[in-house]
Order: C-alpha cells, then sequence, then structure tokens
C-alpha cells in the first residue's frame, strides 16, 4: 500500500486514539504517529482542535477531522478498497450507531465509575451498572452479529471498533477490582469475541496490555495524591 | 416508495423529534403515523421500542425501530436517497458535518436546560456558555446561507429545532439571543422559511408554556 498523507495525534493508552489506529490498520493504511504527551496539550492539538482540545485528531491531506468515531466513518469512506466498516443496509448502520453511541455515552462512563467508587457498597452499585450494560450490549450482539464472528459480521466493523477499543481498560478493571466482567456463561457471545477481536491482526498490537494500563492508573493516582 | 409503514412516536416539544420530522419532509415522506407521547406518562410502545433510553424520537419504519434523532437522520437519508441529500458527498465535507451535528447534540440542549432550570450564578455561567456555543456555531457558519453552503443539510437540522426554545431561554434568562448572536437568528429565520421546518417546529410561546409546565411537575421553582 503507497504511504498516504495521514498522521494520527494521539496517546497509546487511549480506547478513541485506539478506534482510529484499528482502523487504518484494517484498511492497510500507512500512517505517522505523533504521540501526545499525556496530562498536557500540545500547541498542534490546540490548533487543530480548538473546539474540543482532544485527541485523537487524524490528518489527511493537511486536514484535520476530529472525534473518533467521525474519523473511522471518515476512514471508511476514503478508503474503499478495504473491507466495509459500515455496513451498507442503512437499518445496520443505524444499529452500529445507535449501540456504539450507547457505549460511548452510557457504558463507558459506567465503567469508568468502578475506579472512582469509594467504599464496598458504592462499588457493587458501579459493578451492577456495568453488568446491566455488558448485558445489553451481550444482546446486542446476537442481534447484530446474527451468529457470526463480529457484530459487523464476518469482518470487524464500526461497532466491534468502538466497544472493542475499550477492551484494554475493561481487563484492567477486571484486574484492579479483581472481578470478572466477560465470562464464559453468562456473557458466552461477548467472551468469545473479545478473543477474536483483541487477536486481530488489525487490533493486537494497538490495545496497550493490561499490566501497562494498571500501571498507568497507579501512576495518575499517585500524581493526583501528591498535588 | 410505496407501500412503505412508517411510524414516529414524538412530542411536539421536542427538538429531537423536529430533527426526524424535518428530514422526513425534506425527503417529501409524508404519509407517516405521528403519536403522541407523554413523558411522564410514557406509552408501552414507546418503552418496548426504546427500552434503553426510553426517549422520543422513535422512528418504526416497516416494523424496524430506529432511535435518537440523529441516527435516525442519517437513517432517513441513507433510505430516501435519491432526493436532497442532506450530507454532501465529499468525505471530508462530510466529516466537517457530523462533527458539527455531534457538536450541537452535546452542547445545546444541556446547557439550555441550565438556564432554564437553575439561577443566580449557575445560570450565569449557562447563559455565558450558551453565548459561546452560539459564537462558536457562528464562526462555522460564516457567511453561508446554511452551515453546508447553498444546500440546508444536516448540521441546520440538528440546531434549528432549538430555535422554538430561544423565547423560553430568553425570557428565563433575562437575556436576547438575538442581540448577542444575530448571525445565528438570521439563520434560523431563513431555515424558518422552509416548510419542511416551519411545519416541524412548535411555537415559541407554546415551549415556554411547556417549559414552565415541566418544572412545576419537577419541583423547580
Amino acid at each position: 500500500m503507497a504511504p498516504s498523507d495521514v498522521k494520527v495525534l494521539g496517546a497509546a493508552p487511549s480506547p478513541y486514539v485506539n478506534r482510529v489506529q484499528i482502523a487504518l490498520n484494517l484498511k492497510h493504511v500507512d500512517y505517522e504517529f505523533l504521540e501526545e504527551t499525556f496530562g498536557s496539550k500540545s500547541e498542534l492539538l490546540l490548533k487543530l482542535n480548538p473546539v474540543h482540545k482532544k485527541i485523537p485528531v487524524m490528518i489527511h491531506e493537511g486536514k484535520p477531522i476530529c472525534e473518533s468515531l467521525i474519523i473511522v466513518q471518515y476512514i471508511d469512506e476514503v478508503w474503499t478498497d478495504g473491507p466495509d466498516i459500515l455496513a451498507s443496509d442503512p437499518y445496520d448502520r443505524a444499529m452500529a450507531r445507535f449501540w456504539a453511541a450507547y457505549v460511548d455515552e452510557k457504558w463507558w462512563p459506567t465503567l469508568r465509575g468502578i475506579r472512582n467508587a469509594e467504599g464496598d457498597e458504592a462499588k457493587v452499585a458501579a459493578l451492577e451498572q456495568v453488568m446491566e450494560g455488558i448485558m445489553l450490549l451481550e444482546d446486542a450482539f446476537v442481534k447484530c452479529g446474527k451468529g457470526k464472528d463480529f457484530f459487523g459480521g464476518d469482518t470487524i466493523g464500526y461497532l466491534d471498533i468502538a466497544l472493542g477499543s475499550f477492551l484494554g481498560w475493561l481487563r484492567a478493571s477486571e484486574k484492579m477490582a479483581d472481578i470478572k466482567l466477560l465470562d464464559e456463561t453468562k456473557t458466552p457471545g461477548l467472551f468469545g469475541w473479545a478473543e477474536r477481536f483483541g487477536s486481530n491482526a488489525a487490533v493486537k498490537d494497538v490495545i496497550p496490555k493490561t499490566e501497562k494500563l494498571v500501571e498507568l492508573v497507579k501512576t495518575m493516582a499517585a500524581r493526583a495524591k501528591a498535588q | 416508495m410505496g407501500g412503505d409503514e412508517i411510524v414516529l412516536l414524538n412530542g411536539w416539544f421536542s427538538p429531537f423529534g423536529a430533527r426526524v420530522r424535518i428530514a422526513l419532509a425534506e425527503k417529501g415522506v409524508t404519509e407517516y403515523e405521528l403519536k403522541e407521547e407523554d413523558l411522564f406518562n410514557k406509552s408501552p410502545l414507546l418503552l418496548e421500542r426504546n427500552p434503553v433510553h426510553k426517549k422520543v424520537p422513535v422512528l418504526i419504519h416497516n416494523g424496524k425501530t430506529i432511535c435518537e434523532s440523529l441516527t435516525i437522520v442519517q437513517y432517513i437519508d441513507e433510505v430516501w436517497k435519491g432526493k436532497s441529500p442532506l450530507l454532501p458527498s465529499d468525505p471530508y465535507q462530510r466529516s466537517v458535518a457530523r462533527f458539527w451535528a455531534d457538536f450541537v447534540d452535546k452542547k445545546v440542549y444541556d446547557t439550555m436546560k441550565r438556564i432554564t432550570r437553575t439561577k443566580g450564578e449557575d445560570q450565569e455561567r449557562a447563559k455565558k456558555e450558551l453565548l459561546e456555543i452560539f459564537k462558536l456555531l457562528e464562526g462555522e457558519l460564516g457567511d453561508k446561507p446554511y452551515f453546508r453552503g447553498d444546500e440546508f443539510g444536516l448540521v441546520d437540522i440538528a440546531l434549528v429545532p432549538f430555535y422554538s426554545r430561544f423565547y423560553a431561554v430568553e425570557t428565563f434568562g433575562k437575556f436576547s439571543i438575538e442581540a448577542e448572536s444575530p448571525k445565528l437568528v438570521a439563520w434560523a429565520q431563513r431555515c424558518m422559511e422552509k416548510e419542511s421546518v416551519s411545519n416541524s417546529l412548535p411555537d415559541s410561546k407554546k415551549v415556554y408554556e411547556f417549559v414552565l409546565d415541566v418544572n412545576k411537575k419537577l419541583g423547580i421553582e
């Protein structure tokens, strides 16, 4: 694949950044990764994303594209050679968009809630919320995947990327709170899906290792205490 | 498209529902059942079709359910793709349109709600934020008639329903949006000249009464 003028401004531990990397890998697009220092915002970032000042930002042919899922759709529409990330059927596309928005707006905050919960009661309540969401997503996997390997069917799709990008943090949460969120018996669909997604060539070098994320959380907590 | 069965679960007051009505009108889809929902007494159909969020609007197209207004609008654009495309064809321009529609979604409604539901410093902060949001939107609009240029599209549809809330927000917040954001108001009035928009937006005074009523029901002074 000829090198293209693609740059990704981001940080390796960010699931939102990982989404863009996975999408580019799926399309076999080479890119330059510009690493943002965690905890500070470069002038380049502020210039390219003045509205939200957030990573990821993808730069293609000199133009910035912001918001991870919008970038993924852009990638899908520009590089049409590779497998489709969004299905062609409008209803399937709507389902993928609906659940991706659910993951971002409702489910991910509950996962973060486990870490922030103080005290046993709060932790149990936080865990319950996460599991409620996981059961909904298990159901969605059955409906969207229709018995195939991924939410997108035979190949990784939009919703796989949207949810799968959080797998690193999901595993880190499991380790830190000593719990199991994805379970072979309770969530068989998602359990199998997570293995397949995580080991896929486009994904395996992108999602950070669990140990690294756990270390990062410890570092961030120490930094916060020191302030 | 003959033989389509379309039901829209809506609330006359909902800016999100208005987005869907505008999109359908833009596509010339006029044959559909509009079911009015009372948010304080949600119908079994709504709870069955949108169990995750229990919100309007919900589009039921030939038995299939689609929820979340901007997802519905994009669905409508993709199904009735022959007429009045709501998104440009260039991928970069599409990403820009999606970005600003997403920006409107993330910022406008919640900020307006804070103006109508809080007082004092909280309200002042919300007012300031709303005007900053409008400044950004005016910057993006520039001198174009619509956000996309000459053609009415996704960002216009995402934003214009909030125009019917301006009166409520101004009255609660005791300020004039037109004085601070004249370009945006001019744009909104331009959109209102389109039948698809004027037929889909509720009367501003009625919306104000509605907001007062909701506040009362929620126990907000």
